[in-house]
């Protein structure tokens, strides 16, 4: 049963220094507010896995708190570059950054396998791409294979799965026996949780009923460690039904994200001398 | 936005953006299906369905099926598209089962840089790949769309440094080093069938499958697209030249982007 807690606590109890974390959420209902709770409680050396790093890694990544990045997409959408990933894998500033990166079908089959229980998921993929060599025989841990199909005997692509340590999605509702329940674009959320150890669910809000609604993804309680009410959590993004996509704030990330001390300062200001959940 | 072209001969005044993205509209036709890319493909998908193609079927990889934006998306995954679809579907159902069985007509891709066989890349420029001079996104959605897309289209503003001999890195594959390339490595679309630059359009060779330059926009010469190109730059015998935007392209566009502008 998921224990519902403050986003503080959940993040102290949940994740830990060298942690592998899946942060997911695709442009929609990314949790920011946990990811900046993160930053607030220091971890670092984490492994942060996520198909679009979006600035929710930029930030954390530019924080000091990551060691390495699993990803398919690291650009400011819309805009351009996340520059604190850049400064980091350009110029190992704050720290050096090793990555692995994948394509979106490839990152998303990689969580399927996890939420299945399987060591690996298999598709059409990467063949003739430098992204099947530098996830290959040559990598020090490969994640990409070919596979033969034994029925067909056709080669296919396999992708090791990914299990994280810990999940954390932010979603419209829980009740208050921690189900939780998202809709609209529902990305790998749903993969990612049952792929991980444990998990985090910041929500809008926290109800007595959660009203069915088509089309809606369903957590179980039992599928969730901890719920914490974190409304706006997902700010720049967006949880639909509850708020809209904050572009201008992503605009307006490009000048803070450029230039270190701007950033740093951004860091003090919004994220250090901010209490947990109203970044 | 660029400044005008000062080159253009029409009545009308528009920048080279503004005929690239008319002539990537121009491209779709009505009621296909466009697994459409952020950026340039997006307004041209967009435009496309706001003038000649109101029954495109425009394919987000956020898993929305169908949208039908009013006002242009900055990102993949704004409300808008999700408020406007037909269906919407996780990514990963997105993927394995729109994508891969080779459901979709059209892929609608940009690039940093692009190849003669039309493989793109996306992911680092210069250096080596653990430290490279210019770190780009990477993938996201390119690789499988160019592999498994009945066909591929490409718009990207033609430089010499977008338009190289090699790509530093192979993300998205077009023909590879080319002929018998794409079935070698079971890629089940037929590649990129047109590359549409603010210069005018290539599009690969019957033979040898290298891109070739076809159409030009008004007022460019094919001396200054081969200028604009990293390698030596094929023209066809007689390229056409396509016609600048209509009146009514370019209100449609203005008022698209306008929704992007204004916000």
């Amino acid at each position: 049963m998921a224990q519902i807690v403050s986003l503080a606590e959940a993040v102290r109890r949940a994740i830990h220094d060298g942690d592998a974390v899946a942060m997911e959420g695709f442009t929609h209902l990314i949790p920011f507010a946990a990811g900046h709770e993160v930053i607030r409680q220091r971890r670092r050396d984490l492994t942060l896995i996520r198909m679009t790093p979006d600035l929710i890694y930029d930030q954390l990544i530019g924080a000091g708190c990551a060691r390495k990045l699993i990803f398919s997409w690291g650009g400011n959408p819309g805009v351009g570059s996340l520059h604190r990933f850049r400064d980091a894998v350009e110029h190992a500033w704050p720290t050096d950054l090793e990555i692995e990166e994948h394509s979106h079908a490839g990152m998303a089959n990689r969580y399927v396998a996890g939420a299945s229980g399987l060591p690996f998921a298999v598709l059409r993929g990467y063949n003739g791409t430098g992204l099947e060599s530098l996830n290959g025989d040559h990598s020090a841990a490969p994640t990409i294979q070919p596979i033969t199909c034994p029925f067909t005997g056709e080669t296919l692509t396999a992708v090791a799965a990914i299990r994280p340590d810990v999940a954390v999605i932010h979603a419209q509702r829980a009740d208050r026996s921690g189900n939780v329940q998202f809709w609209g674009i529902a990305g790998v959320q749903k993969e990612a949780v049952l792929a991980a150890q444990r998990s985090v669910v910041t929500v809008e809000e926290i109800v007595d009923r959660l009203d069915p609604r088509s089309g809606a993804v369903v957590l179980p309680s039992w599928t969730v460690s901890y719920v914490a009410h974190a409304p706006g959590g997902a700010h720049p993004s967006y949880a639909l039904g509850y708020s809209v996509r904050d572009n201008d704030y992503y605009v307006a990330w490009d000048a803070i994200s450029r230039d270190r001390d701007a950033f740093t300062r951004w860091l003090d200001d919004h994220v250090y001398a901010v209490p947990a959940g109203q970044s | 936005m660029k400044g005008l072209n000062p080159a253009a001969i029409s009545d009308l005044a528009y920048t080279a953006d503004e005929m690239m993205t008319v002539a990537a509209a121009r491209a779709l036709r009505d009621g296909m299906t466009c697994f459409v890319g952020i950026g340039l493909p997006s307004a041209a998908a967009n435009l496309a369905r706001a003038t000649h193609a109101p029954g495109l079927v425009l394919i987000y990889e956020s898993g929305t099926i169908g949208a039908k934006p009013t006002e242009l998306p900055l990102s993949i995954g704004d409300g808008i598209l999700a408020e406007t679809a037909d269906a919407v579907v996780s990514v990963p159902e997105i993927f394995n089962y729109w994508l891969q069985p080779g459901r979709i007509d059209a892929g609608f891709l940009s690039a940093a840089q692009i190849d003669k066989f039309g493989n793109i890349n996306t992911t680092v420029i210069g250096g080596d790949y653990e430290r490279p001079r210019v770190r780009l996104p990477g993938a996201g959605g390119a690789p499988e769309i160019a592999a498994s897309c009945r066909e591929v289209i490409v718009v990207v503003r033609q430089s010499r440094r977008s338009f190289v001999e090699r790509v530093d890195f192979v993300t998205s594959v077009g023909y590879g080093s080319g002929p018998g390339d794409r079935e070698r490595h079971g890629l089940t679309g037929a590649g990129p069938k047109k590359i549409i630059t603010d210069l005018g359009v290539l599009e690969p060779d019957r033979v040898t499958l290298e891109f070739t330059l076809t159409g030009l926009f008004p007022g460019v010469s094919a001396a200054t697209a081969k200028e604009r190109t990293g390698w030596d730059l094929a023209v066809a015998p007689d390229p056409e030249i396509i016609a600048g935007p209509t009146p009514a392209e370019l209100d449609a566009l203005r008022d698209l982007q306008g929704t992007v502008n204004d916000r």
